[in-house]
């Protein structure tokens, strides 16, 4: 026999007595052993879940249970138990205002967030009331916008315009072998509803741009950064300073990634840590530099789960921390980020109050519509290669790709000199001799010859449209990468 | 069963509940209410120890409650309920508190927009834990009792 302290707002359910007579050997059969003989006290203790309920707290002799051995806890005679309140509200957060119910479908569909007291009920109907908007449907749009609504989130916006291709699909898991060739939108649609149909999936095709981003993203909660090139980071990251949207953000490359949130009230935003975009071409982009096909997965789930976490409004989220992840070392790294005062976009006095021009900014301009004539100056169509290779001229081809793409498609005859390698191989090449170089589309072969004729070389002309144009018009037998 | 919904503060508790109000915005604030048979006589500050953002939550820690339980046992009176702000929103419950409500408690709530304490509510559970009860805020006289200063002298603390 114990005596079990009651608090005073369940005073009514025990005649007024501020502490009754329980018998068992468990915190749990005590417990149980109460709500027998006070009926009342059972709705306000456990949950509908039969679970004591999370605000309510139980010491043995002045040890929170919690610490002990939960409800599990062994109970001596003579002991004390109380039963403690701990009080908790607060103002509604904007989600729920109004949080949508759950049907009996969805409450059977989310039962493991129910059953955890961070989510539970309130906390799903927040996520169906939760609105996000995914800019992307590749590699990391997918995993973010599956996982997304398999949680549950209520509305999901995904902006995209692109096609999905064959090298789409070692990464790019909301789209299979069946949708190459269709919208990426399409395909996402489908599965996310085959996934989830309770979700709301709205779809953009259109390019992001300074002229749309501010009115494309009101409706939204949270805004998921999915591209992969500067300028629309830095209006993916202006547009949510602008518009107040916080912005999981996530960068990938090769075996490394990046994941913050930007753009909060009181956190930094992308422009306090990187005030300029590195001058075009520094940094290579996933089709140049290649990225392991699981390493979207990684940092895409961080995404979405600092998304849930800022729509529950629980934990700590990634706000002024600055996550790099090394997926051959197995590494995380976790750099604190400060709020820049003087950040010209989130600072005290910002300098950039409306969106600008991007590809300026950043330093690329769109691509030029293609020149119907080849300066052949500097440049060779691959038809005319072939011709001139049929006729038998002297040419020395320059493939100025890396070895493990050069496993992959070659010209015949060509010999292998990587762009980094081309300063120190330059002797290995006749300045007499007429040369022919290439890549995979051309950019990187453009600057090769730049160097050459810089260094002497008579004759350089740069392989239009690289070895994937030599392939599509001369050569389809060869893979395509 | 009316009087339980009727809930008498003194001049001074509606000031200290106000001020503190004003004194944590834009986080909330969150107390205690001290006094005998339904009139408020004493506030009990307590500190916000919610880790998921003051902006929008309290929670006080069952310390806090057991220290204010037994404030209000030494000086002859009961814990009646608590008060909190609602920074930047309108005095009346939310989802998450009615979630974590107890039964019998009195929860004021005060309004506070833009740093300025305006309506001030009180609030009681329905015994079916299914929605709050708006209860009716009277306003008595200041009750110079040692005991309520004594409690009163709290305030503040948070």
């Amino acid at each position: 026999m114990a005596k079990i302290l009651i608090p005073t707002p369940l005073r009514p359910y025990t005649d007024k007595q501020d502490a009754v007579d329980a018998s068992g050997a468990t915190v749990a059969e005590l417990l149980a052993d109460l709500t027998r003989k006070h009926s009342g006290l059972k709705a306000h203790l456990y949950n509908e879940q039969g679970k004591l309920r999370s605000f309510v707290n139980v010491y043995v002799n002045d040890e929170d249970i919690r610490y002990l051995q939960k409800e599990q806890t062994p109970v001596n005679a003579g002991d004390t138990v109380s039963i403690i309140p701990s009080v908790a509200g607060g103002a509604p957060t904007v989600a729920d205002v109004a949080t949508p119910e759950l049907t009996n479908d969805e409450i059977k569909r989310y039962s493991r967030h129910l059953i955890m007291p961070e989510v539970g009920v309130e906390g799903q109907r927040k996520l169906k009331a939760g609105k996000v908007l995914c800019i992307g449907a590749g590699g990391l749009g997918s995993p973010v916008a599956m996982y997304l609504a398999a949680a549950g989130v209520g509305t999901l916006g995904i902006v995209d315009f692109d096609v999905v291709d064959f090298s789409n699909l070692q990464r790019q898991i909301l789209h299979g072998t069946p949708d190459v060739g269709r919208s990426k939108l399409a395909s996402a649609k489908d599965r996310l509803q085959a996934l989830n149909p309770n979700v709301n999936v709205v779809t953009y095709e259109m390019a992001i741009s300074s002229e749309n981003a501010l009115k494309l993203f009101e409706p939204y909660d949270v805004i998921v950064d999915g591209t992969d090139n500067f300028p629309t980071r830095y209006l993916v990251n202006d547009a949510c300073v602008l518009t107040g949207k916080p912005n999981a953000y996530g960068s990938i490359f090769r075996f490394e990634g990046q994941a913050s949130v930007f753009a909060t009230k009181e956190g930094p935003c992308y422009r306090c840590l990187y005030p300029e975009p590195p001058p075009p071409g520094l940094v290579p982009s996933c089709a140049e530099g290649g990225v392991l096909g699981v390493l979207p997965g990684i940092i895409g789930v961080i995404q979405a789960t600092e998304t849930i976490k800022l729509i529950l409004g629980v934990g700590e989220p990634l706000i002024g921390r600055f996550l790099i992840f090394d997926a051959l070392r197995m590494k995380f790294r976790e750099l604190k980020l400060r709020k820049d005062p003087d950040c010209p976009v989130c600072g005290t006095h910002p300098t950039v109050t409306q969106l600008i021009d991007y590809e300026q900014f950043c330093g690329v301009r769109p691509a030029a519509p293609e020149p119907a004539t080849v300066n052949t100056a500097t440049e060779i169509t691959s038809v005319d290669l072939k011709q001139r290779l049929d006729r038998g001229d002297k040419l020395t081809i320059v493939d100025v790709r890396e070895p493990n793409e050069y496993q992959i498609n070659r010209i015949p005859g060509s010999q292998l000199i990587p762009l980094g390698d081309v300063p120190k191989r330059v002797d290995e090449l006749d300045p007499n001799e007429e040369i022919v170089v290439h890549c995979k589309m051309g950019g990187r072969s453009a600057k090769a010859a730049d160097f050459l004729r810089s260094v002497g070389f008579k004759k350089v002309l740069n392989l239009k449209g690289g070895i994937l144009d030599w392939i599509d018009k001369v050569d389809p037998t060869q893979p395509k990468y | 069963m009316a009087d339980e919904r009727r809930l008498i503060i003194t001049p001074d508790v509606d000031e200290a509940i106000r001020r503190h109000g004003r004194e944590t915005y834009p986080h909330e604030c969150c107390g205690a209410l001290v006094g005998t048979a339904g009139a408020v006589t004493g506030t009990v500050a307590l500190p916000n120890t919610t880790e998921e953002g003051p902006r929008r939550r309290f929670l006080v820690r069952p310390s806090d409650y057991r220290d204010a339980e037994g404030r209000a046992t030494e000086i002859g009176g009961e814990l009646l309920g608590f008060y909190h702000s609602h920074p930047d929103h309108p005095a009346r419950p939310s989802q998450y508190d009615l979630d974590h409500a107890w039964p019998t408690f009195a929860y004021i709530i005060v309004s506070v927009m833009n740093g300025a304490a305006g309506d001030m509510t009180v609030w009681y559970l329905k015994h079916d834990r299914s929605t709050f009860e708006e209860g009716s805020l009277e306003h008595g006289k200041n009750s110079h009792s040692d005991a309520a200063q004594a409690v009163h002298g709290q305030a503040g603390r948070g």
